[in-house]
C-alpha cells in the first residue's frame, strides 16, 4: 500500500518545527510502523536528506523507548500496543498519517520525534525505591506477601515508563506513571516504612518537573500500552492524604 | 600464552568464601576518593553501579538509552534460577552448580559456576527486599516453577516479565544512589574508546548522543556491562541498539575476546516476513510442551497448512528424536527446523518457517486450556502475523538470542587489562557453550550485586586514586582518534546505507557462522567479510554531522565494529574443531545429530588478542579443569 505521511521535523530543542510531507510506497501490511519509517528513512538517506529521528530499541513492546503520537493518539491508538508493535495492516492503502512527538511541557523536544523524558527519572529518584542496602537483607520468604497484594503490586509494576500517559493527558500529568510506582510499593510490606515519605517526595518531584494535575479524563489509561489502571491514581491520592495527616 | 583464571584452589564448597576473605579491602573513608566508571545499566551494570555507590565509591554510570530502565535485560521473560530449595524437591547449591556445568558442556570454569550458584540465593532475597513482585502462593510464600528442562522447580518469576521486574529493582536501587549523589548517571551516552594508561584501564571516551560531543571520563577502574553481540547476525531477538562496540573497542585496546563463536540460537521465534524486517520476536519455548512441529513432506508445498493431510506431514522432531520429540533441546530443535527449510520444505513467506501445530492439543484438552496456558503468546503472535494460531499452526523459526562468548575475565571478573572489569553477558564466564534457561538474569545480578563489589576493591586497594587526570595525553589522543574515526565515516558519502551493509553482513553470518557451521562455510565467511568491510569503508553513506543527534552515525560505528568482529567470530568457530552446545560444526556430530565434543583437544577457553584489523589475531588458551563434575557426554535422552 501507499501512504502519505506528515511528520514533525525539528532540528533541535530551540529550532522551529513543522510538519513535512513524505510518501511511503509499497508498504507491506506485515511491517511494523517503525519498519515502515525505517524504509522511508532509507530513501531519505539515499537522497542525501536527513532521516527522521525517532526513539526505539527493543521493538517488542517492553523497553518503553518508542514514543510517537500517531493521528493524534500516543502509540497509534491500538489497545495495549506500543508503536513498535503497531502493524501496517491497521492502515489502508492511500491513508494519510500524522506523526508527532510526545507533547508535554515536561518533555522538551530533542530532535524530530525524540523528546527528553528525564523528568520521569527525577520522579523515580525522588523516592521510587525501598532503601535497602545490597546484601544483609532477610530471606525472601521471611517477609510474607499475601498473593492478592503481590498481584496488585505486579499490576502496578507493569508500567514501562514510556510516557504515553503524559502525552495523552490534556494536563500533561504524570500521575498514572507516578501512581503505579507508589501503589506497587505501598501494597508491599517492604515499602511500608517509607510510604509516607515516598508519596510526598514523588508528588513534589512531579510538580517540580512541570507535569500537570489529574482531572479525571482517563486518557492516560486509554493510551497506556500496558493497561495500567487509573485506580492507582486513586491510590496515589489516598496515600498522599494519609501522609499529610501523619 | 597460557592464561590464568586465578581460581581459588582447594574444596569448591568454600572457594568463594575463602577468596572473598583474601581479597583486599578499601577503607570506608577512602572509598569516596576512588571513581569507578560503569558502562551499561542493565542487570549487571545497574546492579554494579548501585552497589558500588552504596559502598561509598564515586560512580559514573553510562547508557546509550534515555533511561537506565530501558536496557535489554528488560525483555527477558522466563525467570531467574536460585538454589533455595523452597519446594523441597532436592535442590541445592551443588545441584545448581552441577546442572550448570553440564549444561555448559564443560566449557565454563568450575569455580565461577560454583559462585554463581552460591550467590543465586542472595539475589532473590535482595530483589524481594527491593519490592520486586515475584509470584506468590496464597500463604504469601514465593512460588517457583521449573524451566528449561530442569528437574527441580528453582525458577522464580514475575508473570512473563521477570527481566523487567528485576531490572526495575536494580534501576530503583540505582535511582536511590543518583539521589544520594554517589552515582552520576549519563544517559544517551555511548562509549567509543577505552583509555589505557601504562597498561591499566583509566578512562573511557564517549559520545554524547544528543550534542555529539566527544569527551573522556577518567576513573580509577572501568566496568563494562554492555551485553551481547548477536546483532552481528542483523536479525536477532536483541534490541536494536545492542552492539559489540564497547567490547570491541576495549578489545582493540588489548582486552582478549574469549569464545566469540559460542552463541545461542533460540528455536521458537516468529519467522521473518520480508526483506525489510528489523528484528525477530521470541516466543516462549514452553509452547513446545503442547505444540507439534512439522513441515510438509513435499518440497514447495504451499497449500494452506490445514489443507495438508496428515500423511503428507513430517513431524520431523518426533521422527528423528523419538524419546524427546518436540521437547528436544534448543540447539537440536533449532538445527532441525533450519534443515527442513534448507531442504525446500519451509512454510510461510520465503519458506523460512516450520509449523508449530496446536490442533492435537486443542482436541485433547480443549481450546480453553490452551488459552489459559499460552493466551498472551497467541495474542502476541496474532498481532505480529495476523494469523489465529487456534485455527491454524503457528509458524516458527530459530533466531540468534544470546552471546555466551565475551571479553575474557579471570575469577575476579577482571580482564587481562588491569582495572578493566567485565560483567554479565559482556564477559565470557559461567555459561560456557550452552546456556540453560533462567541463568542469564542470574549471572547479570550475581556479577553486579555480589561479585564486583568485593573483587574491584582488591584492585583499587593497590591503586593510587585519581592518578590520571582528564588532560593526560592518552585521553587527548583517544578523543582525537574517536573524532577522526567518526569523521572518516561521515566523509565517505557513498551509495549504500548502513542498514544495507548490516543486512549483508547478517546474511553471511547466518548462513556461514550460524547455528551449524562447517570448515567450508567458515572459510567462505572469512573470505567474504573483509571484502564487505572494504566496500563499507568506500561506499557507505552517513548523512548529517558529528556534532548533533545523528542516529546514522551511531549505527555506522556499530556496524563498522560488527564488520570486524564477525570475522573473529568465524575464525574462532573455524579453529574449534569440535561441537559443543551452541557451537555446532557439521563435521563433528554423533550419528544421532548430537554435538560431538573433543575434550582431549578443546577443553580450554580460547581468548583472542587483537593484532590489527587486517592481521591475524593471536590465540591464547586457558585450560579448563574439572575436579568436581567429571567430564561426561551431555545427553538429554
Amino acid at each position: 500500500m501507499n501512504l502519505t505521511l506528515h511528520v514533525w521535523r525539528q532540528s533541535g530543542p530551540k529550532a522551529p518545527g513543522k510538519l513535512e510531507q513524505y510518501e511511503a510506497k509499497n508498504v507491506s501490511p506485515d511491517q511494523s510502523f517503525l519498519e515502515m519509517l525505517d524504509e522511508v528513512n532509507e530513501h531519505l538517506i539515499k537522497e542525501g536528506k536527513d532521516p527522521i529521528a525517532f526513539d526505539h530499541d527493543c521493538r517488542e513492546g517492553i523497553c518503553g523507548m518508542c514514543s510517537q503520537v500517531i493521528n493524534g493518539v500516543p502509540h497509534g491508538g491500538q489497545e495495549r500496543t506500543t508503536v513498535c508493535q503497531l502493524h501496517m495492516r491497521n492502515f489502508n492503502d492511500g491513508d494519510t498519517i500524522y506523526i508527532e512527538p510526545w507533547r508535554a511541557l515536561a518533555f522538551p523536544i530533542q530532535k524530530d520525534l525524540i523528546v527528553d523524558r528525564n523528568a520521569l527519572e527525577k520522579i523515580m529518584q525522588a523516592g521510587g525505591y525501598t532503601s535497602c542496602h545490597t546484601g544483609g537483607v532477610a530471606d525472601g520468604n521471611a517477609i510474607l506477601v499475601p498473593k492478592i497484594a503481590a498481584d496488585y503490586a505486579m499490576d502496578a509494576a507493569e508500567c514501562i515508563g514510556c510516557g504515553a500517559c503524559v502525552a495523552a493527558c490534556p494536563n500533561g500529568s504524570a500521575m498514572l506513571y507516578t501512581s503505579a510506582k507508589v501503589a506497587q510499593l505501598a501494597a508491599l510490606p517492604q515499602g511500608q516504612a517509607e510510604a509516607a515519605e515516598r508519596v510526598c517526595a514523588m508528588t513534589e518531584a512531579m510538580q517540580e518537573a512541570g507535569f500537570g494535575n489529574c482531572s479525571n479524563h482517563y486518557e492516560c489509561q486509554a493510551a497506556c500500552p500496558k493497561g495500567i489502571n487509573v485506580k492507582f491514581i486513586a491510590r496515589l491520592n489516598r496515600e498522599y492524604q494519609k501522609a499529610l495527616f501523619k | 600464552m597460557i592464561l590464568d583464571g586465578k581460581c581459588p584452589k582447594g574444596p569448591i564448597q568454600t572457594s568463594w568464601d575463602r577468596h572473598r576473605f583474601d581479597l583486599k579491602l578499601v577503607n570506608p573513608a577512602n572509598k569516596r576518593k576512588y571513581k569507578v566508571l560503569v558502562v551499561g545499566t542493565g542487570l549487571a551494570g545497574g546492579a554494579a553501579a548501585a552497589t558500588l555507590g552504596e559502598l561509598g565509591y564515586n560512580v559514573e554510570a553510562f547508557c546509550y538509552q534515555d533511561s537506565a530502565r530501558r536496557a535489554h535485560s528488560i525483555a527477558a521473560q522466563g525467570g531467574i534460577n536460585a538454589a533455595k530449595n523452597y519446594p523441597n524437591d532436592g535442590d541445592s547449591i551443588y545441584r545448581l552448580f552441577y546442572d550448570t556445568i553440564k549444561g555448559g558442556d564443560f566449557r565454563a570454569r568450575e569455580a565461577d559456576v560454583w559462585r554463581l550458584a552460591q550467590v543465586s540465593n542472595n539475589i532473590i532475597d535482595q530483589c524481594v527486599a527491593q519490592g520486586v513482585p515475584f509470584a506468590r502462593d496464597y500463604a504469601g510464600y514465593l512460588d517457583n516453577r521449573s524451566f528449561g528442562g530442569a528437574q527441580v522447580s528453582r525458577t522464580f518469576y514475575a508473570r512473563g516479565q521477570t527481566g523487567q521486574q528485576l531490572l526495575l529493582g536494580a534501576y530503583s536501587a540505582l535511582s536511590r544512589q543518583v539521589k544520594a549523589g554517589t552515582v552520576k548517571l549519563f544517559a544517551r551516552t555511548e562509549m567509543l574508546d577505552l583509555v589505557v594508561v601504562d597498561g591499566e584501564a583509566k578512562g573511557i571516551t564517549v559520545r554524547d548522543l544528543i550534542t555529539g560531543e566527544i569527551r573522556t571520563h577518567v576513573g580509577d577502574a572501568v566496568v563494562l556491562a554492555t551485553g551481547g553481540y548477536v546483532n552481528v547476525f542483523y536479525l536477532s531477538t536483541n534490541a536494536m541498539g545492542c552492539s559489540v562496540t564497547a567490547n570491541w573497542r576495549a578489545h582493540k585496546k588489548g582486552a582478549f575476546f574469549a569464545n566469540p563463536c559460542y552463541t545461542q540460537i533460540h528455536p521458537t521465534c516468529i519467522p521473518q516476513h520480508g526483506e525489510h524486517q528489523s528484528k525477530l520476536t521470541l516466543m516462549s519455548e514452553s509452547l513446545r510442551n503442547d505444540g507439534r512441529c512439522w513441515a510438509p513432506k513435499k518440497k514447495g508445498d504451499n497449500r494452506h497448512p490445514n489443507d495438508i493431510p496428515e500423511e503428507e506431514r513430517d513431524y520431523y522432531l518426533e521422527r528423528k528424536y523419538p524419546s524427546f520429540g518436540n521437547l528436544a533441546p534448543r540447539d537440536i530443535a533449532s538445527r532441525a527446523a533450519k534443515e527442513q527449510c534448507d531442504d525446500g520444505r519451509g512454510v510461510g513467506p520465503g519458506g523460512r518457517g516450520v509449523n508449530l501445530d496446536f490442533s492435537d492439543a486443542i482436541k485433547r484438552v480443549g481450546e480453553h486450556t490452551i488459552r489459559e496456558r499460552y493466551g498472551n503468546l497467541f495474542e502476541m503472535y496474532e498481532k505480529i502475523t495476523d494469523e489465529n494460531a487456534y485455527k491454524q499452526p503457528m509458524r516458527m523459526y530459530p533466531a540468534p538470542h544470546y552471546s555466551m562468548g565475551g571479553l575474557w575475565v579471570d575469577y575476579n571478573c577482571e580482564s587481562n587489562v588491569p582495572g578493566l572489569f567485565v560483567l554479565g553477558e559482556a564477559n565470557f564466564s559461567v555459561h560456557g557453550a550452552n546456556r540453560l534457561g533462567a541463568s542469564a538474569l542470574m549471572q547479570g545480578l550475581a556479577d553486579g550485586y555480589f561479585v564486583i563489589p568485593y573483587t574491584i576493591a582488591n584492585y583499587l586497594a593497590k591503586t593510587k586514586p585519581g592518578a590520571v587526570k582528564a588532560d593526560h595525553p592518552e585521553c587527548k589522543k583517544s578523543v582525537e582518534d574517536v573524532k577522526s574515526y567518526n569523521n572518516r565515516l561521515l566523509n565517505i558519502n557513498g551509495k549504500k546505507t548502513v542498514s544495507e551493509f548490516h543486512r549483508e553482513l547478517g546474511k553471511i553470518m547466518w548462513e556461514n557462522v550460524g547455528m551449524a557451521r562447517s570448515e567450508e562455510s567458515l572459510k567462505d565467511a572469512i573470505k567474504r567479510i573483509p571484502v564487505l568491510r572494504e566496500e563499507f569503508w568506500k561506499n557507505v553513506k552517513v548523512t548529517g554531522k558529528g556534532e548533533e543527534l545523528n542516529q546514522q552515525l551511531e549505527n555506522a560505528g556499530r556496524v563498522a565494529d560488527f564488520l570486524e568482529f564477525g570475522e573473529l567470530m568465524a575464525k574462532d568457530a573455524l579453529h574449534r574443531n569440535e561441537s559443543c552446545g551452541g557451537h555446532f560444526r557439521t563435521e563433528h556430530q554423533m550419528p544421532d545429530g548430537e554435538a560431538k565434543r573433543d575434550d582431549e583437544n578443546y577443553c580450554y577457553v580460547g581468548a583472542w588478542e587483537f593484532k590489527g584489523v587486517d592481521k591475524e589475531p593471536e590465540l591464547h588458551k586457558e585450560p579448563l579443569t574439572f575436579e568436581n563434575v567429571h567430564l561426561a557426554v551431555r545427553s538429554y535422552k
